[in-house]
C-alpha cells in the first residue's frame, strides 16, 4: 500500500466576472471546480466532465470553453467569465432575457453553458439565421427542453441586442445634438 | 473523475521546459490546450506525476507562412489557424478540415500540434500532416530534430517523439501551384468523432490529371497518405471515374466497427467520400487554373 499523497496547496488568484479571486487549491484542481468549489460561484454546471456537454462553457478572454478542460492555475492568466456575470435576475443580459421569453429552458442545467456560448457566438454573429443558429449550439447538450426554444432563444437575443444598439445610437445622436445646441 | 494529483510546471521557455521534461522524462505529459489530455486525465486513464504546461512559453503562438510550408507552433489554437486568412490562401485544405475539428468551443482552446502529438487516428489533423507530408520540429534539452510524418505515427497514440521531447511546432508542406484540395467527413452528430473522413489534393497540368493522394480519418491505425496517381494520372478530369480507386482505399484502409458503424460501414463510406473528395479537389485544380490564366491574360 502507497503512502497517501498529501497534495500541496498552491495560492491561486484567478480574475472572475471583473473580480480578482482568490482560494487554495492543488494544481489538479479543474477550473469548473474551482469556480463552484472554491470560489461558490455554482452557476457553472458540471455535466460530462470530458468536454461533450458544454453545461461548464465558461468564456475565457470573451472566447467560449469548457471549464472541465483547463485547470485553475493554468486560467490564472486570462479573464474568466461565468455565468454570474452575463447578468442579475433584476438585470439580466439579453441571452439571459431572450431564454425566459422564448421558453428556452427548463430544468436549467444546462442553462449556464448555452447563455456563455451564445453570448460569445452573438459578439461575432449579430444576425444569425435559424441554422447558423442551431450551428452554433450544437456543442451544447440539452436533454430536456429539446432544441427549438433554445434556436428561437438564439434569434430573439439577437434581436435584443439589436434594438439595445439602436437605442444607444439614438441616444448619442440626441446628445449630440444637445451638445451642438448647448454651444 | 477528477485527475490523480501530480506537480504542475509552468515554464517561460522553451529551454525550461525542455529541461524538466528531462529531469521528469517518463513521469512526464506535456499539457498545451489539454482537450484531450484533460479528458483522460479526469477518467484516469492516464495520471502522470508531473504535467508541463507550455501555455506560458513565449515564442510558441505563431502561424508563419512561406512559399512552400505553413508552420504552426505547439500553443497555436484550432480556432486561430482556422481563421488565419494568410493560411487558409496558402494551403485551403487546413480549413478545410479544421471547420470539421470537434466543435467552436473545443478548438478556442485546443492545439493543431497537440492534436498530431497526441496521434489519434480518428483526429483530423494528423490526416493533414499526412496528406501535406509535413514534418515535426521536436526539441529536446541535448538536440533539436525535424521528423517526416512518415517517421512520427508508429502506432494508436503512439510517435517517435521520446519522453524528453517537446513539439515545438509542425510545418504543413504547401502543395504545388494549381493543386486543388478537399475534406469530407461523416459522422453521427457534427461534431463528434467521424465515422470516417477523406482528404484528397489533385494536381493538373495541361488539363490532365498528374497528382492525387488521398489521407484518412478514423478508418487506419496510423495517419498515413496514399499516392493513387497511378489510377488516373494523364486523364482529363471531366471524364474520369472517381471510384476506380476504390481497390486501392480498401487495400490502404483497416476499420474497426463499433456502436456509431460497422467496419463495413466505415470501408463504404471511406471509399465513396475518396470518390467525392477526389472529385472536388480536381474541379478546384481546374477552377485554379483559370484564376491563374484569368488573372495573367489581361496583363500579359
Amino acid at each position: 500500500m502507497t503512502e497517501p499523497v498529501t497534495e500541496e496547496l498552491l495560492d491561486l488568484t484567478l480574475t472572475v466576472n471583473g473580480v480578482p479571486r482568490h482560494a487554495k487549491a492543488p494544481a489538479r484542481r479543474l477550473l469548473s471546480d474551482f469556480l463552484r468549489h472554491d470560489l461558490q460561484l455554482t452557476g457553472t454546471h458540471v455535466g460530462c466532465e470530458h468536454g461533450v456537454c458544454g453545461a461548464c462553457t465558461v468564456l475565457v478572454d470573451g472566447q467560449p470553453m469548457r471549464s472541465c478542460l483547463m485547470f485553475a492555475i493554468t486560467a490564472q492568466a486570462h479573464e474568466i467569465t461565468t455565468v454570474e456575470g452575463l447578468g442579475t435576475i433584476d438585470s439580466m443580459g439579453p441571452v439571459q432575457q431572450a431564454f425566459t421569453e422564448c421558453h428556452g429552458l427548463q430544468c436549467g442545467f444546462c442553462t449556464p453553458g448555452f447563455l456563455t456560448t451564445i453570448t460569445a457566438y452573438l459578439e461575432d454573429h449579430p444576425h444569425p439565421t435559424s441554422d447558423e443558429a442551431r450551428e452554433a449550439i450544437s456543442g451544447n447538450l440539452c436533454r430536456c427542453t429539446g432544441y427549438q426554444n433554445i434556436v428561437k432563444s438564439v434569434l430573439r437575443a439577437a434581436e435584443i441586442k439589436a434594438e439595445i444598439r439602436a437605442e444607444i445610437r439614438a441616444e448619442l445622436a440626441a446628445g449630440t445634438t444637445a451638445e451642438v445646441d448647448g454651444a | 473523475m477528477k485527475p490523480a494529483p501530480f506537480v504542475h510546471h509552468a515554464p517561460r521557455s522553451v529551454a525550461d521546459a525542455v529541461a524538466v521534461l528531462a529531469e521528469v522524462g517518463h513521469d512526464g505529459k506535456v499539457l498545451a490546450g489539454g482537450q484531450s489530455l484533460i479528458p483522460i486525465l479526469n477518467m484516469r486513464l492516464a495520471s502522470p506525476a508531473h504535467l508541463v504546461d507550455i501555455n506560458q512559453v513565449a515564442g510558441l503562438a505563431d502561424v508563419t507562412v512561406s512559399d512552400t510550408e505553413v508552420r504552426v507552433g505547439a500553443l497555436v489554437r484550432h480556432a486561430q489557424l482556422e481563421h488565419h486568412d494568410e493560411a487558409y490562401a496558402a494551403l485551403p485544405l487546413l480549413r478545410q478540415a479544421l471547420v470539421n475539428v470537434a466543435h467552436p468551443v473545443i478548438r478556442n482552446r485546443g492545439t493543431t500540434v497537440g492534436s498530431i502529438a497526441h496521434a489519434d487516428a480518428a483526429g483530423e489533423m494528423p490526416a493533414m500532416l499526412a496528406l501535406t507530408d509535413g514534418v515535426v520540429e521536436a526539441v529536446s534539452a541535448s538536440a533539436s530534430r525535424e521528423i517526416a510524418v512518415a517517421d512520427f505515427f508508429e502506432g494508436a497514440l503512439e510517435t517517435s517523439l521520446t519522453p524528453e521531447e517537446l513539439a515545438v511546432a509542425v510545418r504543413f508542406r504547401r502543395f504545388a501551384a494549381g493543386t486543388g484540395t478537399s475534406f469530407m467527413e461523416r459522422a453521427r452528430r457534427h461534431g463528434d468523432y467521424a465515422m470516417a473522413g477523406v482528404a484528397a489534393a489533385v494536381r493538373t497540368s495541361d488539363g490532365l490529371i498528374a497528382d492525387a493522394r488521398l489521407s484518412f480519418v478514423s478508418v487506419t491505425d496510423v495517419p498515413r497518405s496514399l499516392d493513387v496517381t497511378e489510377v488516373f494520372a494523364g486523364q482529363e478530369p471531366e471524364s474520369v471515374d472517381w471510384s476506380a480507386a476504390a481497390d486501392l482505399v480498401h487495400a490502404a484502409i483497416e476499420p474497426e466497427g463499433d456502436i456509431h458503424a460497422t467496419a463495413e460501414y466505415r470501408a463504404m463510406l471511406a471509399v465513396e467520400l475518396a470518390r467525392l473528395t477526389l472529385a472536388q479537389a480536381a474541379r478546384r485544380s481546374v477552377a485554379a487554373h483559370q484564376v491563374a490564366r484569368d488573372t495573367e491574360g489581361p496583363a500579359a
